[in-house]
């Protein structure tokens, strides 16, 4: 049916309360927020003066936000491969079919109905290096185990490992969904093309990697992305499991921006880092959606 | 025999390469919950270092009341957030889905698009001109201010959820009634809306779900300990009472609970949000 000029510019009416609202909450806030990186504003009193570039020299000198960079790029490949490759594992399992399914596929997933706080709280309890799991360790019988899992500045290669910690809570929350996704996927597959190779003489493993994979490989790739973007924006569970940590060994860009702006109220150098972070996820996020804009071009 | 010989060993392959482990990986993510209840569940005389993996010799409900007595004006504004926010942005991203499967105009794809960009954003690049704007009309610092700041960063992805759902109804049903002559949203009132129950379910759930457990938003916006939401009193909580383990433990439960039931019983409904918001971006 063709709709009328009429009809059309009062769908548009509907639609412009949200229009307005995003346009101002979320490009307009960006532009504000690019402004204020470029001013001379500390302290409480807004102070728009331009600076040009000064915080972003500065920012990008600091110790700190090059271990931000650091920790971010370590953090995000190996929550990648933490997630991803755990979850395939027990996606895997699951589809292949066991008794006590669903019970163990609840397990897996609870952790993403929690937030990141109770997370934090409680990892953080688990890896206290005074009353968590090393005293469990020492009761197993190895009395001189002391490691301090985000407590002791130890890096190599610029990779701190008390991120290993976060990386262990974060896996813990967030592999039960990335599995809930290829599970889905995998049940997608037709089982005839399965059994074909199975019954070629082919092995469960290799129908899992010539037939399972690459068919899902568009959902590793979407699950990828989310996680990349996911990673990048990690802040709760950093603020309430480690916080910055001995010589910034877990600190990220999202904890540096909220400190440095809310707590030292040097907010022309925090806008910086918003935008530095903003920049990160378009790099991840921007392609995606483009080509899956295009994507549905084509199919409409 | 033979056969007999193989089930034995088909089972004993399955043990080792699909039970064993799944009970490992169990074990794995239900030891937080264990450390919330047996940490929770003991009294602070019991909470020593050496016995930090034991089980509590006296179950005692004292850590659970002590957290929960602090946390309840907080869990009651959790509600006050949650709820308001949640009803308003599903309400909105319905109709928004609407107006893009079934009213699309040159550039709607576009416009659609660029909406979904503001789901991905990090709020830290938004955080410092939302503070100046909700003091500039009055609502930093309040619940009211919250549920705004809720509402309008959570419009991209309700939009997003009920699109998906409305491509699947036919547009006949649409064109049909504005033959009839009703108007746009007399034919969403009337046509749409009464199909739409599982969608609002499954954004309800998500929606309720993701704003319970926001962190950034409620820390920054929220100063007042009196309106904070759950999670801003939990974290002030963990930091103030470092060495009350018992109370810690049994606040990080009470503050996931809401959420977790939501999980138990309507849990089939939270999925498909997640997959929802993943799969079909």
């Amino acid at each position: 049916m063709v709709k009328s000029k009429k009809e059309i510019f009062k769908a548009i009416l509907v639609l412009m309360p949200s229009v307005v609202l995003l346009a101002v909450f979320v490009y307009g806030f960006i532009l504000w927020t690019f402004r204020v990186s470029l001013s001379a504003w500390r302290g409480i009193v807004p102070d728009y003066t331009f600076v040009g570039f000064k915080n972003y020299i500065k920012v990008f000198q600091s110790v700190r936000f090059q271990t931000d960079m650091w920790n971010t790029f370590y953090f995000t490949i190996l929550l990648l491969v933490f997630c991803i490759s755990f979850a395939l594992m027990l996606a895997h399992v699951l589809d292949k079919g066991v008794k006590f399914e669903s019970t163990f596929r609840s397990v897996f997933l609870f952790p993403i109905a929690l937030s990141f706080v109770v997370t934090g709280v409680v990892w953080r309890w688990i890896f206290n290096p005074e009353v968590g799991i090393n005293v469990l360790i020492h009761k197993l019988g190895f009395k001189d185990f002391n490691f301090g899992w985000y407590t002791q500045p130890l890096r190599f290669l610029n990779f701190n490992v008390p991120l290993v910690s976060l990386l262990i809570a974060a896996g813990w929350q967030l592999t039960g969904y990335i599995m809930a996704m290829f599970l889905a996927g995998m049940r997608a597959i037709p089982q005839e093309l399965r059994d074909a190779w199975v019954i070629d003489g082919a092995g469960e493993l290799q129908a899992f990697w010539f037939v399972v994979l690459p068919i899902l490989k568009p959902v590793i790739l979407s699950a990828g992305i989310l996680l990349g973007h996911m990673s990048l924006k990690l802040f709760t569970l950093v603020y309430n499991m480690t916080g910055q940590g001995p010589a910034f060994a877990t600190d990220i860009p999202a904890l540096n921006m909220f400190e440095t702006t809310f707590a030292a109220n040097r907010y022309g150098e925090g806008a910086m880092i918003a935008i530095a972070l903003l920049l990160f996820v378009a790099v991840v996020i921007v392609p995606y959606l483009y080509s899956q804009f295009r994507s549905r071009g084509r199919a409409a | 025999m033979s056969v007999n010989v193989n089930t034995i060993r088909r089972s004993a392959l399955k043990l080792v390469t699909a039970y064993i482990p799944l009970l490992f990986a169990s074990l794995f993510f239900l030891l937080p919950v264990f450390v919330m209840l047996n940490t929770g569940l003991k009294s602070f005389a019991e909470v020593k270092i050496q016995e930090m993996w034991a089980l509590p010799r006296h179950l005692t409900f004292e850590g659970f009341l002590a957290a929960f007595v602090r946390l309840l004006p907080n869990i009651r504004n959790s509600f006050f957030v949650t709820l308001p926010a949640s009803v308003l942005s599903a309400a909105i991203g319905s109709v928004n889905g609407y107006i893009f499967t079934k009213w699309k105009f040159k550039g709607s794809n576009t416009v659609f698009t660029l909406m979904l960009f503001g789901m991905f954003i990090p709020l830290q690049s938004i955080l410092i001109p939302l503070v100046a704007v909700l003091k500039s009309i009055g609502l930093y610092g309040s619940i009211p201010g919250l549920i705004l700041a809720h509402v309008v960063y959570g419009i991209p992805l309700t939009t997003l959820i009920f699109r998906n759902y409305y491509v699947d109804i036919p547009d006949s049903l649409v064109e049909a009634s504005c033959m009839d002559g009703l108007e746009i949203l007399q034919t969403y009132r009337r046509i749409i809306l009464p199909l739409s129950g599982p969608a609002f379910v499954v954004v309800l759930i998500w929606q309720f779900t993701s704003i319970w457990n926001e962190f950034l938003f409620s820390l920054v916006i929220t100063q007042d300990p009196n309106v904070q939401p759950i999670n801003v009193a939990l974290a002030n909580m963990a930091g103030s009472y470092y060495v009350e383990w018992n109370i810690q433990m049994a606040g990080a439960l009470i503050a996931g609970i809401p959420t977790l039931l939501v999980y138990i019983f309507l849990g089939k409904f939270l999925i498909r949000g997640l997959l929802a918001g993943s799969v079909k971006a």
